[in-house]
């Protein structure tokens, strides 16, 4: 009995680290589904505009004046401007996503480096750091948006180093943590008793260890500046017409809401469940990229 | 909890709003235009008048100088004038902050007794389908952007229904509570769904780590029914990381409540916000900002000073 274990112990192969995640990964019926559905939102949003017959700023001038109804020619209506409203979702679900993708890129440098450098280096450095995170916190993150758009009226990129800049708090909080763990641990000593430097100790070595937490933070972050953008595109503040996005085409439809709903339900489908399969994302990683045993 | 504690939490306040007026004026000040943005589209105003402006605001001043300046009348109360209306910032938020406490207010309330016992029933019921069914509609709940949900409600309830009204704080002559109640439902509803959503996940995880505790075997030992155990030995120890959360919470809220006032036309400092930002009403935009911050630290340090009631293991020297 005991003998069979150890040989099946012994037969069995070693599974790597990411397989095993992969296997916990697939596990999770609804992260799978949202990874499948983002992937084929990417897919839609890449290629759509080169299949659609529209283009996302092309007028039909006999639709011009009102919102037209759906129509085999243009499947979900056209907005008031004559242009088709199926294309001009898709273009907008590129801008949307291209966003998202963006600044949760920039958010998870920020707070990676913000928190990596807090973390390992603790004292004077940390309370600054941390000192400067909790004041970001603490100013209302959508009026702040609004504010700089406002002020500098920024074009996309720019718009999108705002909205990155403005979510990395909690990433920074988390890497911190992280970091202050694990630069206790022997593998770090044993490094630094090779003579490894301060920037090799956490880019080397820490943050390779610290990379699931951080992938998790990343992939929630998606979420966190689609919404933001939305939200401000909505309001009239991010980007702007003619280039569509889910935020502002919702806001124009917001205006002819009772006339044509058609307009104002499909945007919004598009940002609940992308942003939904981002969270459901990021929480199957969670549970594969660390198991709490 | 001691007094000294509550003390050192409200000083810990000082160099954070600190930091917050600097990284607002900062801002402001940076804008290509600066503070006075407004009028430099003005073609009626000369470049003269501009200049005496300037000098009224103190606007003339090195930008360190101005920054201490306007720093030592917000302290005392002066925060200036607002650029749209001419009337003093402070006073124009205090008359907007009504509608904002009763919306605010009301969705804080449907988000407390409606979040609760989610959590609850999802915990005791963990794993089951109803868990399983509560946990996709939070996360949805999660993922639904406020304004759209503001739009499908009008839509609904508005527009194909005509039970209630689209917007706005009352009627016209009218402003009977039932007109009012009406005029509410719906922000509230909008502006409570997410809170609800995030804090029954919170409730229901503070609630699962309770009842994993052998302090409630004990109490199911002793012959408590799953009543007794749930809402006199778990409740209160649940709810404490749930406090934390609600607190985090209140910056989302504040965002919310700016969409959800926009939207439904509703009277208070969300929709001033709104107001001065097409106004590009710095002084307002800058008071509001502040106010805003001080809402969140405070928010802040309430929970920290609940979480430490409730918890009596929890000393802070």
């Amino acid at each position: 009995m005991v003998d069979s274990t150890i040989e099946a112990i012994a037969t069995t192969p070693p599974q790597s680290y990411g397989r095993r995640a992969l296997k916990r990964f697939l596990k999770r019926p609804m992260a799978v589904l949202g990874l499948a559905f983002l992937v084929l939102l990417a897919l839609i949003v890449i290629f759509g505009p080169l299949i659609s017959p529209y283009s996302f700023d092309g007028q039909d001038f006999s639709l011009i004046g009102s919102p037209g109804p759906m129509t085999a020619e243009h499947w979900l209506g056209t907005d008031e401007l004559g242009r088709d409203a199926l294309t001009r979702l898709i273009y907008g679900g590129r801008v949307s996503l291209a966003v998202g993708l963006a600044g949760a890129i920039i958010s998870t440098l920020v707070g990676t480096v913000v928190g990596a450098f807090a973390g390992f280096y603790r004292g004077w450095t940390d309370t600054l750091l941390m000192r400067f995170t909790d004041v970001m916190l603490s100013i209302p993150t959508l009026p702040l948006v609004l504010l700089l758009s406002g002020l500098f009226r920024p074009g996309p990129v720019l718009l999108v180093a705002i909205v990155g800049t403005l979510i990395w708090m909690g990433t920074a909080r988390l890497v911190r943590s992280q970091f202050m763990a694990l630069r206790e641990r022997e593998f770090v000593e044993a490094a630094r008793a090779l003579g490894a430097g301060g920037f090799r100790l956490m880019f080397r070595h820490i943050l390779p260890t610290a990379i699931g937490p951080i992938t998790v933070a990343a992939t929630l972050a998606v979420g966190s500046a689609i919404m933001l953008e939305s939200a401000l595109s909505f309001l009239g503040f991010g980007i702007q017409p003619p280039v569509p996005t889910w935020g502002n085409l919702l806001n124009s439809a917001s205006s002819w809401l009772s006339v044509a709903p058609w307009l104002a339900i499909p945007p919004g489908l598009c940002i609940l469940f992308t942003v939904l399969s981002v969270n459901f994302l990021g929480d199957g990683l969670r549970d594969a990229l660390e198991p709490k045993e | 909890m001691s007094l000294g504690y509550i003390v050192r939490r409200l000083l810990g306040a000082i160099p954070l709003l600190f930091g917050i007026s600097l990284i607002l004026f900062t801002i402001v000040h940076l804008a290509p235009g600066g503070p006075l943005d407004v009028y430099v589209d003005n073609p009626s105003v000369s470049k003269e008048a501009l200049d005496q402006i300037a000098k009224a605001y103190g606007l003339d001043q090195p930008v360190p100088v101005q920054y201490v300046l306007w720093l030592k009348s917000m302290l005392v109360g002066d925060w200036g004038y607002s650029i749209r209306t001419g009337r003093p910032v402070l006073s124009e938020i205090v008359l907007r902050l009504g509608p904002t406490m009763e919306l605010g207010g009301l969705a804080l309330l449907l988000s407390l007794l409606i979040a609760i016992p989610l959590g609850i029933i999802s915990a005791s019921r963990r794993g089951s389908k109803l868990d399983g069914t509560l946990t996709l509609v939070s996360f949805a709940g999660i993922s639904t952007p406020v304004f759209w949900l503001a739009l499908l409600l009008q839509l609904l309830f508005s527009v194909h229904l005509g039970w209630l009204p689209s917007a706005g704080y009352k009627s016209i002559g009218d402003g009977s509570f039932p007109d009012r109640l009406a005029h509410i439902v719906m922000p509230a509803a909008v502006l409570s769904l997410a809170t609800i959503a995030s804090w029954s996940r919170f409730i229901r995880s503070g609630m699962v780590d309770v009842l994993n505790q052998d302090y409630i075997r004990t109490a199911y030992a002793k012959g408590r029914g799953e009543r007794g155990v749930v809402f006199f030995h778990a409740l209160r120890n649940a709810l404490i990381p749930a406090v934390t959360v609600i607190a985090v919470d209140f910056g989302t809220v504040i965002s919310g409540a700016v969409i959800t006032e926009t939207v439904f036309a509703w009277p208070g400092i969300g929709r001033l916000f709104m107001e001065s930002m097409d106004g590009r009403d710095y002084p307002m935009l800058m008071g509001l900002m502040m106010m805003g911050s001080v809402g969140i630290i405070v928010a802040n340090i309430v929970a920290d000073l609940t979480y430490a009631a409730l918890d009596p293991r929890i000393r802070y020297g």
